[in-house]
């Protein structure tokens, strides 16, 4: 049986080819005058703390492509494990593939061996697979978790970079979610202040960041289990539909109908035998 | 929306620092800042830690990109700690600064990581090793790097004595700390210091406003 993780950094001495052959496509696109189509980002405000009784994860729910909101409802906050969450920013399609292959990983791990994974074993696969793609994989992560070993929260960076921090905004909205973190975060805050002040800092990140808006969603780690409350608080600026959409039958009407059937002849016929012993 | 990162060399998180080490008499004190920042503009982390243990005694402090010096440092981690089952001893710090130079000379153009090494071993006793950003592997009885050191090498090459005692020492490295802290901008937070002797490992923290004051009217 191996413990091995499945993941497994293996880049000394080895090809660094994952990031050059996104450069020199670029390349080749750039001088044949063809556009690369723009991915769509989560522009985006993430924010995480740890707090007494576990960890508070938000995220606002706006994805963007260019200057169009893509996506009014989307899910920021991704399942690594039962007791790990994970906020991502950057390219949407990255930070989903991302944390899925990670949470797949994990899921194989913990039947291998029994145990529920620790965060810090999330962090280091992440570390190794966005390092070894040299920044191509746009995911800025928060990972948050509670495991046997404490309360604990940790910013991965696209090149690989990681950090265990306290409290922690993230997204194109970052500096603003920051302001309000950096003036009201006291260590080992009440589970309902702390929801608070993570609902401020991403709200404090909708207002004045263009690319991140909606409604703000909250995910609550604790030893006891996970709360994630989708969404914490809907946007005040929600319109209304002024029609419905759906079309019913007969809506179209049939004006002619030609049937042709197809002659189909049989060639050649194999029968295989199933042993059912 | 999109942040430009301008002028700097580094993609992503930069550890932008002042870090040294000096030899004493029994020991050696290994010391860093705690900023990382983008672009020289954005502090993304005013508590990163810069000292990394790669064994018992063997400690090395990073600069340059914080995601190549961490997967650096990993790697080394676990070569070591492999040489020394290996050889049912612990390593001894030239081996240690020379794994971190051949990954370091090896991967040198997709790399931009620069390492100092200091720890103790019974061979040798204390030990510092430069190891800079193309793999050139160097031992000094001190070393100061990073871009906070350019302002602290007439303070570091005028204050230097060799075999001062463990407090002398202190004062040195938090002095030389304090002063390229208070010039650089890259450089800033707490400053961390670890005091490596044959008995064991001491780690020192000192806050920001705890730091020795130079005519910071």
């Amino acid at each position: 049986m191996s413990l091995t993780p499945l993941v497994y950094s293996q880049w000394m001495g080895c090809s660094w080819d994952f990031g050059s052959i996104n450069v020199a496509l670029e390349g080749l696109l750039e001088g044949g005058q063809t556009k690369t189509p723009k991915p769509m980002k989560t522009g985006t405000t993430i924010a995480g703390l740890v707090c007494k009784e576990g960890v508070v994860l938000g995220a606002d729910t706006r994805a963007t492509s260019g200057e169009v909101v893509a996506d009014k409802m989307c899910a920021k906050i991704h399942y690594i494990s039962p007791n790990i969450y994970c906020c991502g920013a950057g390219t949407a399609a990255d930070t989903e593939k991302t944390t899925d292959l990670l949470s797949s990983n994990l899921t194989i791990f913990s039947m291998n061996s029994g145990r529920n994974p620790r965060v810090v074993m999330a962090v280091n696969i992440l570390q190794d697979m966005l390092f070894r793609y040299r920044g191509q994989i746009g995911a800025s992560l928060i990972l948050g978790g509670v495991d046997c070993s404490g309360n604990h929260l940790y910013t991965v960076g696209p090149y690989g970079s990681i950090d265990n921090v306290p409290y922690l905004a993230m997204g194109s909205g970052d500096l603003a979610a920051l302001g309000i973190l950096e003036d009201r975060f006291k260590p080992n805050m009440e589970m309902e202040e702390a929801k608070e002040l993570v609902r401020d800092a991403i709200h404090s990140g909708i207002m004045s960041d263009l690319g991140s808006g909606n409604n703000i969603d909250i995910c609550v780690i604790t030893k006891q289990g996970v709360d994630y409350i989708r969404p914490y608080q809907e946007s005040e600026y929600k319109d209304k539909r002024q029609k419905r959409y759906k079309y019913g039958p007969g809506t179209t009407s049939i004006l002619t109908e030609k049937i042709v059937p197809l002659e189909l002849e049989v060639v050649q016929e194999t029968v295989q035998q199933m042993d059912t012993a | 929306m999109e942040r430009h990162l301008m002028d700097s060399q580094i993609k992503g998180v930069s550890t932008g620092t002042t870090i040294l080490a000096v030899t004493f008499n029994g020991g050696v004190i290994i010391g860093s800042d705690s900023r990382a920042s983008i672009g020289g503009y954005y502090v993304s982390s005013k508590t990163i830690n810069k000292l990394i243990q790669v064994h018992d005694r063997i400690f090395c402090c990073i600069a340059g990109s914080l995601a190549d010096a961490q997967a650096v440092t990993k790697a080394a981690k676990f070569q070591i700690s492999f040489h020394s089952i290996q050889m049912e001893s612990p390593p001894l710090v030239k081996a240690a600064a020379s794994v971190l130079k051949e990954l370091c000379y090896n991967n040198k153009e997709e790399l931009q990581a620069g390492f100092i090494t200091a720890g103790w071993d019974r061979k040798k006793g204390p030990q510092v090793y430069t190891v800079a950003l193309g793999g050139m592997l160097l031992s000094q009885p001190f070393t100061i790097g990073g871009s906070g050191s350019t302002y602290i090498y007439g303070y570091a090459d005028a204050k230097y004595k060799p075999d001062m005692s463990k407090e002398e020492c202190l004062q040195f490295a938090t002095n030389a700390l304090a002063l390229a802290m208070g010039r650089d901008n890259v450089s800033g937070g707490v400053a961390h210091l670890v005091v490596i002797t044959e008995e064991g490992v001491e780690h020192i923290v000192i806050p920001g406003d705890k730091l020795p004051k130079f005519h910071d009217e």
